[in-house]
């Protein structure tokens, strides 16, 4: 048996392509701002808040670290409206995403916390300085800076796993592939089309994140790196 | 008819919970294998050999799970296979996790000091003999917590089989909530199945990490 | 013939030459002590011995084996040369009797209970009959370095290499080690050792080599060499190494 491949069909959806490629990358960059951000005060709250509230964001972290994101996804999207709260399919997922984002983003920053020395505390507290701008000003940067390779692979796998929020009926890359699948009969064409975008999608991220850090970390670019894996959502 | 979630319901997703035990081994096995291969290619001292297995372990990690196990499946179909969705679900799972193990071990093997290459080489083993009785069994060790702590990836990454047909606990929520219609019930219940797999392989895995490498420093 | 030939042997790591021409022979039974400098490349040219290094020029011949960079020529060399590192290096997932087992059973095919015998007889010979089942983990440095010793007399080689077997033990371990090389060499064992031990060097070494420069500097029957250097950079190293 010979497969004929046929991609013209595919292809001549590529606008269609492109709407679900920028609402991967709106996705993307949305959570990953908006988790970093949501990762940086949880982080802050471990270091200098209460005991209790320190292990309240511990519970988060491992509860979703425990978790399909699948899953969550659909606690959001099925389970939020059943008590008044409606959010569209693309609001879910940006939400879910952002949330998984967080718990991951927290633990990696937890581990670039710990690797800052405690002189560099100490010297922050002779100086009169609080704890909460010894986090502020002391600690955080460096911190992000040691992880920021282990960082970025998070957010690359994050970009990923939005593929996921097609299953809630979300038109981004994945979601726009499945309905091109169904229009064309094109299924395994599709599908090619949809990875190598993908690969596109990721190593890209993966090249910016790498500037971004020399960028915003100059002077710590050449630190020695916490070593934390990245892990799949 | 709309049922509410009770104890048939329950029951229902504890069957699913299996079958999604029975895929994250059938993949895991399988991965391991494929994934033992490329770790080994990877350190060939050919350079083509280990140029294939990176770009192969970087093309499978940077696309999504859900493409890999879209395109396993339609090309599987395509050649002309007709398989059954648990051996569908488990090949394709199984690509992407080869990736993921065959990096992982490449780190274990390459955790080994050079040194036991040295010395096994002076003592006339050949490289096969250097892998199975020096590198290996200490590359096994080491390589123990961050395999436990893939599985936990696997684990989660398999809710989403359902694309090629097959009923994991994930799929099995979605099938009750189309029923019952009560998504916190349900989901929450998913969540929590998921988590009392998960959760306890994470903390093993932490947990023989700082084992293991305790043994290995006195 | 001799059991170790030397010649003319160029060595480079990218563009850091480390030895710039040495030639040196070892007749069969002697004891050569390779002294020098740090970074004179004593441990380069012991590796260039059993091809753990590659070399760019010359020939090296070790008891009738020409160092040739193929993985069947290497292993047929390797067989009839030991060698023993600063670092041990034991296989710390065996035991000491599988450490010194596996490769006279894997490489020579020696029948098991044979292997365990040769096994046996080496391991008393460094005087640690009694560690058989012991793993590494558990011994002292010296203890180590003596399995070490033991691993490669098991392959019954021809001629041992020692590279600073004891710059990595409490001074007060030194001393047994030393003793079972000691031994070795009166046995009959062809020897080459780089060593910062001056008076074992002295006392044991037949010949004396001293190495500056990625060169041999100087080179003689070890009690001359030692009492009367010839040239300055040996007096002045024999000198600061008496302090
Ligand atoms: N693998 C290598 N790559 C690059 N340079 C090397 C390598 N091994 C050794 N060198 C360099 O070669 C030179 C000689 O090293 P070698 O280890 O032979 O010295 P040595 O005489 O044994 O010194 P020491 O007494 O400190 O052991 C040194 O400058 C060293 O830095
Ligand atoms: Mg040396």
């Amino acid at each position: 048996m010979q497969y004929q491949f046929q991609f013209n069909s595919v292809l001549a959806e590529s606008g269609f392509i492109m709407q679900g490629i920028l609402l991967t990358i709106y996705l993307s960059i949305g959570s990953i701002i908006l988790g970093s951000i949501i990762a940086i005060l949880f982080s802050a709250l471990r270091a200098n808040g209460p005991r209790w509230v320190g292990g309240l964001v511990d519970v988060y972290v491992e509860l979703l670290r425990n978790t399909p994101f699948l899953v969550q996804l659909f606690i959001i999207f099925f389970g939020l409206p059943s008590i008044g709260i409606r959010l569209t399919a693309d609001q879910a997922a940006l939400l879910a995403m952002t949330l998984n984002l967080a718990a991951y983003s927290t633990e990696i920053i937890r581990a670039g916390v710990d690797s800052i020395h405690r002189s560099q505390i100490e010297a922050g507290l002779s100086l009169a300085m609080t704890k909460r701008q010894i986090f502020q000003h002391v600690i955080i940067v460096p911190a992000i800076a040691k992880v920021w390779p282990a960082l970025s692979s998070q957010f690359v796998l994050m970009l990923l796993a939005s593929s996921i929020c097609s299953f809630i009926s979300v038109q981004e890359l994945s979601g726009v592939t499945a309905i091109i699948e169904q229009r064309t009969f094109r299924s395994f064409e599709s599908y090619i089309v949809a990875t190598l975008l993908y690969l596109v999608l990721a190593l890209t991220l993966k090249v910016g994140l790498l500037g971004l850090g020399r960028l915003i970390f100059p002077r710590v670019s050449g630190l020695s790196r916490v070593q934390v894996k990245g892990e799949a959502a | 008819m709309i049922e509410s979630f009770g104890w048939p319901e329950f029951m229902f997703l504890v069957r699913a919970t299996g079958w999604t035990l029975v895929l994250t081994v059938v993949a895991f096995l399988f991965g391991s294998i494929v994934g033992g291969a490329f770790a080994i290619m990877r350190l060939a001292q050919s350079r083509i050999l280990r140029n294939v297995a990176s770009v192969y372990i970087l093309v499978i990690q940077s696309v999504p799970v859900l493409m890999v196990l879209f395109l396993s499946y339609y090309g599987l179909s395509l050649a002309g296979f007709d398989i059954p969705p648990l051996i569908a679900a488990s090949l394709s799972l199984g690509i992407y996790v080869s990736a993921y193990l065959a990096e992982i071990w490449r780190g274990s093997i390459e955790a080994v000091p050079f040194q036991q290459w040295e010395a096994s080489s002076s003592l006339a083993m050949t490289r096969g003999q250097q892998y199975r009785y020096v590198i290996l069994p200490q590359a096994l060790r080491i390589s123990v917590p961050p395999t436990v702590g893939f599985l936990v990836q696997l684990v989660k990454n398999t809710s989403i089989v359902s694309v090629v047909g097959f009923v994991d606990l994930a799929r099995a929520g979605q099938l009750i909530n189309n029923a019952t219609f009560q998504p916190f019930q349900v989901f929450g219940s998913v969540a929590v199945i998921y988590f009392l797999i998960c959760f306890p392989l994470s903390r093993l895995s932490k947990h023989l990490e700082k084992v293991l490498h305790v043994g290995r420093t006195h | 013939m001799s059991a170790v030939h030397i010649e003319n042997v160029h060595k480079s790591f990218g563009k850091l030459e480390v030895l710039k021409g040495v030639s040196l022979t070892v007749e069969a039974g002697q004891v050569v002590a390779i002294i020098g400098r740090s970074g004179s490349g004593k441990s380069t040219l012991l590796r260039c011995i059993n091809g753990l290094e590659t070399i760019q020029s010359g020939r090296i011949e070790v008891v009738g084996h020409t160092v040739t960079y193929t993985d069947e020529k290497l292993r047929a060399l390797r067989k009839d040369v030991g060698i023993v590192f600063q670092s041990y290096n034991l296989f710390p997932h065996l035991t000491v009797g599988q450490n010194i087992m596996l490769a006279p059973r894997i490489t020579k095919g020696v029948p098991k209970e044979e292997a365990r015998a040769q096994a046996e007889k080496v391991l008393a010979q460094v005087g640690l009959s009694e560690k058989f089942d012991v793993y590494p983990d558990n011994l002292s440095g010296g203890q180590q370095q003596r399995v070490a010793i033991a691993r490669s007399l098991a392959m019954q080689p021809k001629v041992m290499l020692f590279d600073e077997v004891t710059s990595a033990l409490d001074p007060e371990l030194t001393g047994e080690v030393l003793l079972v090389m000691e031994e070795l060499a009166r046995g009959g064992m062809t020897m080459l050792l780089v060593t910062h031990e001056m008076n074992f060097a002295r006392s044991v070494a037949d010949f004396t080599v001293f190495m500056h420069q990625g060169k041999v500097w100087e080179m003689g029957p070890s009690e001359e060499l030692f009492s009367h250097p010839k040239t300055p950079e040996l007096a002045a190293f024999v000198k600061s190494t008496l302090k």
